[in-house]
């Protein structure tokens, strides 16, 4: 008998305490952003598809050694370089990632030598079309000098 | 004598309005609560503060077809949602606001309201029984036991009331709670009964109001982890629409009743509080009941149909029925 009550006692004290809790969290500030309106900077760590990084020139550090290319165990990139008339280095022409294989494993960036691989902060990524997840990385990055 | 029809119309035309106004604004209460809790933002879109989602979400459900299932009840299915609104509509006539607001008092309120609220559950019966489909049918069974099981505490507990107030006419339920917050049924210390176990009726009450608005933590009728959405899940359009708002106005209905019936409905907390209209300490009341309700059912998850079941049998009808006894034995000797 003395049972009963006690659990009745308790029972409705959690209750109080359940219900005291939410509303401390009904007057602290919202934690989510309004998603197409607003949105959060990526953390340092957000691992979106690769991107190259420019010089001071606006050119690629890329020196077209092709680590990357052999580092990758999908085989997303595929990348081209050719010599300049009276140049001493490489120069990139062509760097596609093929981001529907990529499983963003980031050895490319870490066999990179010459500080020319990042992951970028990219996530608005949503197409109908396979051929919009074959990036141009080149053409990108020229882009963003613009 | 045409003049007092007149009134009666005209009352009963604003007691409709008020209904469905609140039915449609608590929905966005509703939303923005449940998100404040979950600390999100909430409707915000459409209109200042997302004010203007309730019209529009009307509007979609207006302009979308009325299905009904092969093989259902035609007539059941079509009559249901009407059920469900009908009653909480009718019981806002007999609800007394104020002093002077009131649609129709009539002295036998408190037995009309609960006529009519317990044919709302009729409304889930016939809903689930006429759509022809499984999880209907179970939310309806579920309903029914539901139905049985809540209403036998909350009349128990409106007897208790009753007898101290000597009347069933909701006007002279509250004028017998005038003075100051003490007088209030809920803290009966010089009021007409001094039992002071009618805290614990005025928590068996707000339960039982819970449950027989089918509200979480007692929405195991359209628990949608089981049963899809329960009795409306054939319902599309203003079929489910009118069930929607049915709901919205009988917890309208409930607190309603809690604020006549334990919180001294119209009257002022303390006397020197008296010039405020009793109308504003009326809404004051019933929101913030109203409030709870919300904030109820974002604090606490579903219970088992047999947790449900357990707590108004093994708790709250003993402890009713024990609080009527005493209360008579109390009447008795004072």
């Amino acid at each position: 008998m003395i049972t009963y009550f006690t659990d009745i006692y308790h029972g409705l004290i959690s209750l109080f305490i359940g219900m005291g809790i939410t509303f401390k969290e009904f007057f602290s500030p919202t934690v989510t952003v309004s998603y197409p309106y607003e949105t959060l900077t990526m953390c340092d760590r957000y691992r979106g598809h690769t991107q190259l990084i420019a010089n001071e020139e606006g050119k690629p550090n890329c020196v077209v050694c092709g680590l990357c290319e052999k580092a990758c165990p999908s085989n997303c990139i595929s990348l081209a370089g050719e010599k300049p008339e009276g140049g001493k280095k490489k120069v990139l022409t062509k760097y596609i990632l093929d981001f529907t294989r990529c499983s963003l494993c980031g050895s490319c960036v870490e066999s990179c030598n010459f500080n020319a691989l990042e992951f970028s902060k990219e996530y608005n990524l949503a197409s109908t079309r396979k051929e919009d997840f074959i990036f141009d990385l080149l053409k990108r990055l020229e882009e963003k000098n613009k | 004598m045409s003049l007092t029809l007149l009134n009666v119309i005209v009352a009963v035309v604003i007691a409709i309005a008020f209904a469905a106004l609140n039915a449609a604004y608590l929905v966005w209460a509703e939303r923005r609560g449940a998100a404040r809790i979950q600390r999100r933002p909430g409707p915000n879109i459409n209109g200042p503060f997302g004010l203007l989602q309730p019209p529009l979400d009307g509007i979609k459900l207006m302009a979308k077809q009325l299905t009904i299932p092969g093989g259902a009840d035609k007539v059941l299915f079509i009559a249901a949602p009407v059920l469900a609104m009908f009653p909480a509509i009718m019981s806002f006539v007999t609800i007394p606001f104020s002093e002077s607001i009131v649609a129709k008092n009539m002295n036998v309120g408190v037995l009309m309201i609960f006529a009519f609220a317990s044919t709302g559950s009729m409304a889930l019966v016939f809903a689930g029984w006429s759509s022809r489909n499984k999880y209907a049918m179970m939310s309806s069974v579920r309903a029914v036991s539901q139905a049985v099981a809540y209403e036998i505490p909350m009349l128990i507990t409106t007897i208790t009331v009753v007898m101290i107030a000597g009347s069933t006419d909701l006007m002279e339920i509250v004028r017998q709670q005038s003075g100051s917050i003490l007088h209030w049924n809920i803290f009966p210390v010089l009021g007409n009964s001094h039992n002071l176990l009618m805290p614990m009726s005025f928590l068996i009450f707000f339960t039982c109001t819970l449950a027989e608005t089918n509200r979480a933590p007692f929405d195991l009728g359209e628990a949608e982890s089981e049963l899809v959405a329960g009795f409306h899940t054939e319902y599309g359009s203003m079929g489910f629409g009118l069930f929607f708002m049915g709901e919205y106005a009988n917890i309208v209905i409930g607190s309603c009743m809690t604020t006549i019936l334990f919180l001294g409905g119209w009257n002022a907390p303390l006397p020197f509080l008296g010039f405020i209209p009793g109308i504003f300490w009326f809404l004051l009341k019933l929101y913030l009941l109203i409030a709870t309700f919300i904030w109820i059912r974002w604090t606490f998850p579903r219970t088992t149909i047999y947790g449900l079941l357990n707590l108004s049998w093994k708790i709250l009808i003993p402890l009713s029925l024990f609080n009527l006894l005493f209360t008579a034995g109390l009447i008795k000797v004072f």
